[in-house]
């Protein structure tokens, strides 16, 4: 196979053009037209900011990153305010705290003081600022707004008392995900975030992504909390209880636990999820595998049948939600796969069940997710089976480090463990589902021995790594010419949809991902989450994926085994029966 | 079967409306918006989504910029349309007292319409009636010198009146 890769880059490459500019008296490198706080950044010098979005367009409504500079009488913010040569500025002058102070102070006027019981009491953006800054006493007492929290959807919990409007999940929703659920509605002191007709957000069309809630610096939006479902059905002996967990959530969690951005700490994480009593603990990377055996044999089985194509990936379930309510046109496109999640759900509440003699109904199937989204997808009626749930609650990586710290575990310090058989196995192959681009990786290099009976002589696929937004590139395999992407960001899924609507028809197969990045940017992961720990998580899994000794799906002696003791082979009718579905068109507040 | 019939009624008096704006250009959003308000009386569910296709724009977008004017509504009018004047000369003779009376008998509050359909309720602007202040006007017609009992009276007045129409 050769690959041809025509990566895009986004984002434009700044001008080279360096310009100095004096901060607090010392003299700082920049580049001619950044914005200011971006220069500080890079020198290390932080002015607390609430409304900055990395990468978008500077909105410049919280004041809070105002700094002094010479030649203007007023204070500037420095997110918005372009660097130019010369310029110089005092980021901590006593006039430049004193307004970020009374900033702060008007925006608690209104705030409930709820720190004792807030979800982000460890780790809120505001009351970290007021420890800053020295808040000390309620200086304005403004007339608290009176709004129920929005416990609508399956997934997230808005809580608009908390909210202090700085409009960072109304942009990433739009401008990001392009989705637009929600925006500033009212006027004055009325002015609140909502979703249109301020109905809830289950009515709107919402994704579920979660994205929202990673750059909300309050307590204001939340996961919708499984905790207790889990917990009382770890206590219940009634209850066989078994745990999945997604190909990311181990490069991830152990930066909650005092280790480097990076850290595989998959035998800790296994040996953690047993020591809080689960009967098994699954990677849900083995179900990847399952994932890319059936989805690659679709792929295949498209292209030789003239089936409807580009096909497009299913394993995320923002992403499915999307198209079902933008792009319905699209529904015949998006594989019929289901998630690596339930089907694994599936799996281990039928041939799994069936093996052991237990009833499904005595097993509680838990994933444990970097996901929002996951929590609406495991309710959903496709995924029911005989009225039956295959997966019965999802924890989001958050949750399960409240979990755990919850029983005072001595994370660290646990003897790494392995996972349990029969679906503790996977490849390195369904551990790439963790980033954009692994689920292409995946399939093209089992695609390409289903093809050829062969494998990829060297299994990487360079053209879909990294953390690009949109990625493509041609694979020519025994003569034939395939056309993939690989998006991630539904703002750019969107803009390739469009291209696709337009008469765009060179593309075969379309990976997306609706968190930007991937999984191990996904919503449910640990607030402390910033690009740097992203592309290190990222890098986690392809060293996991260079050292391992089995590299595909098709390779995995596990996967091999269910075939042949259960499923048969890709795309047979119990296939269809336990790990294929359907989606249909939504009608929702667009 | 009416449901049915309103609603297509109501989309081909806003696909009418937006065939006017071809351009689909978003500084038409008002405009639009306060033509569909005049010809409907308000800005339903379809409306809104079908304008935001029209424009590229969500309806929480919609949503937040009608929110952000005092003079769109978001639920049919009643059968009985109250307005109440909050001019100068109104809120120094208390009609705010009239308002909150409103509000108690009714359930709703402005820009809302009560559950059976017969009340809607408005806050407006000066009516240039100065001289009858506090004053209201319930379709068209106005009512002078208010006060909560008065207030409490007519509405109890329209309700059996309606009742009798009713039966
Ligand atoms: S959002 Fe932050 S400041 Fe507000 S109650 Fe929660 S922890 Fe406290
Ligand atoms: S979860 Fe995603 S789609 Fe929903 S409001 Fe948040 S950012 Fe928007
Ligand atoms: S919900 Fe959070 S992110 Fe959105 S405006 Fe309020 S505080 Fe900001
Ligand atoms: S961070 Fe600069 S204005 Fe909010």
């Amino acid at each position: 196979m050769t690959v041809s890769a025509e990566t895009k880059r986004s984002g434009a490459t700044e001008s080279a053009k360096t310009v100095t500019i004096t901060v607090n008296g010392r003299s700082v490198e920049a580049r001619q037209g950044e914005m200011l706080l971006t220069a500080l950044k890079r020198a290390g010098i932080r002015v607390p900011t609430l409304c900055h979005l990395e990468n978008l367009f500077p909105s410049g409504a919280c004041r809070m990153c105002v700094v002094e500079v010479d030649g203007f009488a007023n204070l500037v913010p420095s997110c918005a305010c372009p660097v130019t040569e010369g310029m110089s500025v005092k980021t901590h002058s006593p006039r430049a705290l004193r307004a970020r102070k009374t900033i702060l102070e008007l925006v608690l006027a209104n705030h409930p003081d709820d720190c004792l019981y807030c979800v982000r009491n460890d780790n809120c953006e505001l009351r970290a600022l007021a420890a800053e800054l020295g808040v000390r006493q309620r200086r304005y007492v403004g007339e608290r707004r009176q709004q129920k929290e929005d416990l609508s959807s399956p997934a997230l919990v808005r809580d608009p008392e908390k909210c202090i409007l700085c409009g960072k999940c109304v942009r990433v929703c739009e401008e990001v995900q392009g989705v637009g659920a929600i925006n500033f509605v009212g006027r004055g002191s009325a002015t609140r975030i909502a979703v249109a007709f301020d109905e809830g957000i289950n009515l709107s069309s919402c994704i579920y992504c979660g994205q929202c809630i990673m750059v909300c610096p309050t307590g204001a939006l939340r996961e919708q909390s499984h905790i207790k479902e889990v917990m009382d059905a770890l206590k219940n002996p009634e209850k066989f209880v078994v745990v999945q967990h997604a190909p990311s959530v181990s490069v991830t969690i152990g930066e909650e636990f005092g280790l480097k951005p990076g850290a595989d700490v998959e035998g800790l994480l296994v040996a953690a999820l047993r020591e809080l009593g689960f009967d098994r603990v699954f990677d849900t990377a083995f179900a990847a595998d399952l994932t890319v055996m059936e989805e690659a044999s679709e792929l295949v089985h498209r292209i030789k049948t003239g089936g409807k194509l580009p096909m497009m990936t299913s394993c995320s379930p923002g992403w499915i939600k999307y198209v079902e309510e933008f792009y319905p046109d699209f529904i015949e496109n998006l594989s019929t796969c289901k998630s690596p999640q339930q089907m694994l759900g599936a799996i281990i509440k039928n041939y799994f069940a069936e093996k052991q003699n237990i009833a499904p109904e005595k097993i509680f199937s838990v994933a444990v997710m970097p996901c929002t989204a996951k929590k609406f997808e495991c309710g959903r009626m496709e995924m029911l089976h005989e009225g039956i749930p295959d997966v019965d609650a999802v924890l989001t990586t958050r949750e399960l480090v409240r979990v755990l710290r919850m029983r005072g575990m001595d994370f660290k310090s646990l003897t790494p463990q392995v996972a349990d058989t029969p679906f503790g196995d996977r490849s390195t192959a369904g551990k790439l589902f963790g980033a954009t681009g692994g689920v292409m990786e995946a399939a093209v290099r089992t695609a390409h021995y289903l093809l050829t009976g062969t494998d990829l002589p060297d299994l990487k696929v360079e053209a879909v790594r990294g953390m690009t937004g949109v990625k493509q590139a041609r694979l020519h395999i025994e003569g034939k010419d395939i056309g993939i992407a690989v998006v991630s960001g539904l703002g750019n899924a969107s803009r390739l949809l469009d291209e696709i609507r337009a008469g765009r028809n060179d593309l075969h197969f379309i990976e997306v991902m609706t968190c930007p990045g991937g999984c191990i940017a996904g919503g449910g992961q640990p607030h402390s989450t910033n690009l740097n720990a992203v592309k290190e998580r990222m890098q986690a899994l392809y060293r996991i994926d260079r050292e391992g000794t089995i590299r595909t799906a098709h390779g995995n002696p596990a996967i091999k085994r269910i075939y042949q003791e259960f499923l048969g082979e890709p795309l047979s009718e119990k296939s269809h029966h336990l790990l294929h579905t359907h989606y249909h068109k939504r009608d929702v507040l667009v | 079967m009416t449901d049915v019939e309103t609603t297509q009624e109501k989309t081909t008096v806003v696909d009418r409306i937006l065939t006017e704006y071809p351009q689909g250009k978003r500084d038409a959003l008002i405009p639009i918006l306060q033509e569909v308000q005049a010809q409907q009386g308000y800005l339903s569910r379809e409306a809104i989504v079908k304008i935001g296709k029209h424009l590229g724009l969500a309806a929480s977008k919609i949503y937040g910029v009608a929110t952000f004017y005092n003079q769109f509504r978001f639920q049919p009018l009643g059968k009985f349309h109250i307005q109440v004047c909050r001019g100068t000369a109104c809120h120094v003779k208390n009609s705010t007292a009239v308002l909150d009376t409103l509000r108690r008998e009714l359930k709703i509050e402005p820009g809302e319409t009560t559950r059976d359909g017969l009340f809607s309720l408005e806050v407006v602007a000066c009516v240039g009636a100065c001289g009858l202040a506090p004053v209201i006007c319930v379709n068209g017609e106005f009512y002078a010198s208010m006060t909560p009992a008065k207030t409490r009276r007519l509405i109890e007045e329209i309700r059996e009146r309606a009742e009798e129409h009713g039966n």
